[in-house]
């Protein structure tokens, strides 16, 4: 906590932008709530009377969940509009929407988007905090907040006070890089926070241009995984075999598929991880999904709590500016 | 009494005439003259040049006026005001208007539009296809009859490599040139910008250059079987600056245009997802962009157009894959590509405005000699300042804003712009005048 004065920012738009204190920052704050899950009382006051608006313009459940109750966590009111419920469908345009929720009072707007750009675009016209819940194939960087909180939490030894970093830590990121959201901001997080990444899958869905932003680029799976701490497995959608990015899903799993042989690969002590939604028998053997390695649902569980830091951090810069400029 | 010009002691370049001198123009009844009467000197109207250069005026092969059907972004009324304020004297509208001109009909509408509305010389274009569908051929015979210079599909690009060799095979009946815009949609479904590093970063929907490069070289196959005259607009990459330069060299009747957009941005602009850095084909790498250059030095690419093509604001002001795509380019054209060209020490003026004026003309069916201060020509005349520096502004002539270069400081001042021997822009507006000059 007493580090949270390294936050000034009023939105959180994607992880390239954000420093390594700022990440810190959001981690301390989330392991301190961590310790409050086990209360019997789970709600903490900081955002009484504060409305946070989830803008999600794209399916859902898991973040959108998420964010609704890290929001009441706080003690905010929360709204969540999706696609369908939304004057979006009659043609209203995003910044519209988006002005009319800020006129309705709105003091948080969470947006999850199918086009990259439209967090950042939110944020330049808007005066409210923006969090950006995905944005097309650009960032999800709350998801790659949790992610490094969890392996920061895996790689902490016990007892100790702070969180460890991931400094040498080789971190494998394995699928549809591509289109993945997820895989760009968890680059820059694992990045600014020491790991060294590999990506792995196919050359269709993991080009070698992805060498410019200081990783790994791999295509066979021994070399991919051989030695690493952590291995992130992101869903593989039909509609990139419809696009012909690779021949069937059977092949898919055949080549690329986390099955147990291939786990042994990693270190011993190795973590899996998933964003979710998972396809089992996909993209991971079921057994590996549920097995003592997994940390999926731990993900979700840290999920809220990253989410609950961002709500507030960006609430306070948020109030802090409209102090000053009284 | 006859309307007499006599422009003096401006530096006069002429470049159909390998003409790069101080010296006088004079202009009796919208003609260019070698030379007036003492009593045609005496009656003359007088304009000073000096420290001015006078140029043939400005011709674009690419603009899109918007008229018929989107009058919201453009009409020919504004993009023709566009146009003279950027000192070009004549412009070639694109046919991708609504209903499409693919039929006689529509050409004379615009025609009779322009004929009213215009203030510079107004030619059409017909489709290649019917309605732009690319599945039957426009009555490409008609069109040419209807005074078309040249067919195209732009914004689309014929897919269909049979429809395009009949469409060439059939044009050259007319001498008609068509104009591709090389496009392989199978390879940009969803498409927003160049695919690289950047498109990488962005997670926006990457667009390969491979997709123009396979439509040049097939457009190159289609001109050398059937002799047709194909030219392709707005090249964006290296690939396909080197696939047109072997074709030259072979005897290949292609030819190539390039915007002073591609020419002075790369993708690397689109960091904040500004729509006004959308365009089709998209701004590509550094690497491209030399190309585009080094191909304009070696005439490899003929000519510079801009593809002016308005949107209103609230068009563009939305998510960028939602976004249409285009800017406009007349305005600014000139400035933007003497910093590129001529300010960077790349070329001198005189090649700089072989680009901007008989070279384009040379590509299209135009109805008379245009693009040359040669005595007899239309005395169509552009006076500028290539050095004065500006910022600009966010009003324009056009009916759109949609302009990458707003804020921008840029050298190149357009002071005067003649139209047949009368002043349409003077340097800070418009000059009013009663009828079109299509």
């Amino acid at each position: 906590m007493n580090k949270s004065e390294a936050w000034t920012l009023k939105d959180l738009v994607s992880l390239e932008k954000l420093s390594r204190e700022e990440i810190d920052t959001i981690h301390h704050m989330a392991a301190h709530f961590k310790q409050t899950l086990g209360r019997r009382q789970k709600k903490l006051p900081s955002l009484r009377g504060k409305t946070v608006v989830n803008l999600f313009l794209e399916p859902s459940t898991r973040t959108r969940t998420a964010f609704e109750m890290a929001a009441k966590r706080l003690s905010a009111d929360v709204i969540s509009i999706s696609q369908s419920a939304s004057s979006l469908v009659k043609g209203e345009s995003l910044r519209d929407t988006a002005l009319n929720i800020q006129a309705l009072n709105a003091d948080l707007l969470v947006i999850r988007h199918s086009a990259a750009g439209a967090a950042e675009y939110l944020s330049e016209r808007l005066e409210i905090p923006v969090i950006n819940a995905g944005d097309g194939a650009h960032e999800h960087p709350t998801q790659a907040l949790l992610d490094t909180f969890t392996l920061r939490e895996k790689f902490t030894p016990e007892g100790a006070e702070q969180l460890s970093d991931l400094s040498g830590r080789k971190i494998t990121i394995l699928g549809d890089i591509l289109f993945s959201r997820v895989a760009r901001s968890n680059i820059y997080a694992m990045q600014k926070l020491g790991a060294k990444v590999t990506l792995a899958g196919p050359k269709t869905l993991v080009p070698k241009s992805f060498e410019a932003f200081g990783v790994e680029v791999s295509h066979n799976l021994q070399e991919a995984l051989a030695d690493a701490d952590a291995v992130m497995l992101l869903r593989i959608q039909r509609e990139r075999m419809n696009a012909a990015y690779f021949p069937s899903i059977g092949e898919y799993t055949s080549m690329f598929g986390l099955n147990q042989e291939r786990a042994s690969l990693l270190k011993p002590d190795a973590i899996i991880m998933h964003p979710g939604p998972i396809n089992r028998g996909v993209e991971i053997d079921s057994t590996i999904a549920d097995g003592q390695r997994s940390v999926i649902l731990d993900q979700v569980t840290n999920g809220v709590l990253c989410r609950m830091a961002v709500l507030l951090l960006t609430a306070s810069a948020a109030g802090t500016k409209a102090k000053g400029s009284i | 009494m006859s309307n007499i010009l006599w422009i003096q002691n401006g530096r006069v370049i002429d470049p159909a005439n390998d003409r790069d001198a101080n010296g006088d123009i004079y202009a009796v009844d919208g003609m260019i003259v070698d030379q007036l009467s003492d009593v045609q000197k005496a009656a003359a109207e007088i304009i000073d040049a000096k420290g001015l250069v006078v140029s043939p005026g400005f011709v674009d092969i690419h603009v899109h006026f918007r008229e018929p059907g989107q009058t919201h972004k453009e009409t020919i009324a504004t993009g023709s005001r566009a146009a003279a304020a950027g000192g070009f004297t004549s412009v070639v509208c694109m046919p991708n208007t609504s209903p499409a001109a693919d039929n006689p009909g529509t050409i004379q509408r615009i025609k009779d539009s322009a004929a009213r509305n215009s203030v510079v010389h107004l030619y059409t274009t017909g489709t290649i296809t019917v309605g732009r569908q690319g599945k039957e051929l426009a009555p490409i015979g008609s069109l040419n009859q209807a005074g078309v210079v040249a067919i195209t599909d732009d914004g689309d690009c014929v897919q269909s490599n049979a429809l395009m060799r009949r469409a060439a095979e059939y044009a050259t009946m007319f001498d008609l040139p068509l104009m591709d815009h090389c496009q392989d949609s199978s390879m940009t479904e969803g498409s927003v910008m160049n695919e690289g590093l950047m498109s990488l970063k962005l997670g926006l929907k990457g667009w390969p250059s491979a997709a123009e490069d396979i439509i040049v070289s097939r457009n190159v196959i289609i001109s050398r079987q059937t002799g047709a005259k194909i030219h392709m607009q707005h090249i964006s990459s290296a690939e396909s600056v080197e696939i047109l330069r072997e074709a030259k060299a072979a005897g290949i009747a292609v030819s190539g245009e390039a915007t002073p957009h591609h020419l002075y941005f790369t993708d690397d602009n689109l960091e904040n997802y500004d729509t006004h850095f959308k365009m089709n084909p998209p701004l590509r790498s550094k690497r491209d962009q030399e190309a585009l250059i080094a191909g304009l030095l070696d005439g490899t690419i003929d000519c510079i157009a801009t593809d002016h093509a308005p949107h209103t604001d609230y068009e563009k002001d939305c998510e960028f894959d939602y976004a249409p795509f285009g800017i406009l380019g007349l305005e600014t054209a000139l400035a933007a590509s003497l910093e590129v060209l001529y300010h960077s020490g790349k070329t001198d003026l005189k090649t700089f405005l072989g680009w901007m004026t008989h070279k384009p003309c040379a590509l299209v069916k135009l109805p008379r000699e245009t693009g040359t201060l040669r005595a007899g020509c239309v005395a169509d005349i552009t006076l500028f300042d290539p050095n004065e520096a500006w910022t600009v502004g966010d009003t324009f002539q056009s009916k759109s804003k949609n302009s990458p270069w707003i804020g921008m400081t840029l050298r190149g001042k357009v002071k005067r712009t003649i139209v047949a021997g009368e002043t349409v822009w003077d340097g800070a507006q418009i000059v009013n005048r009663d009828s079109g000059k299509c």
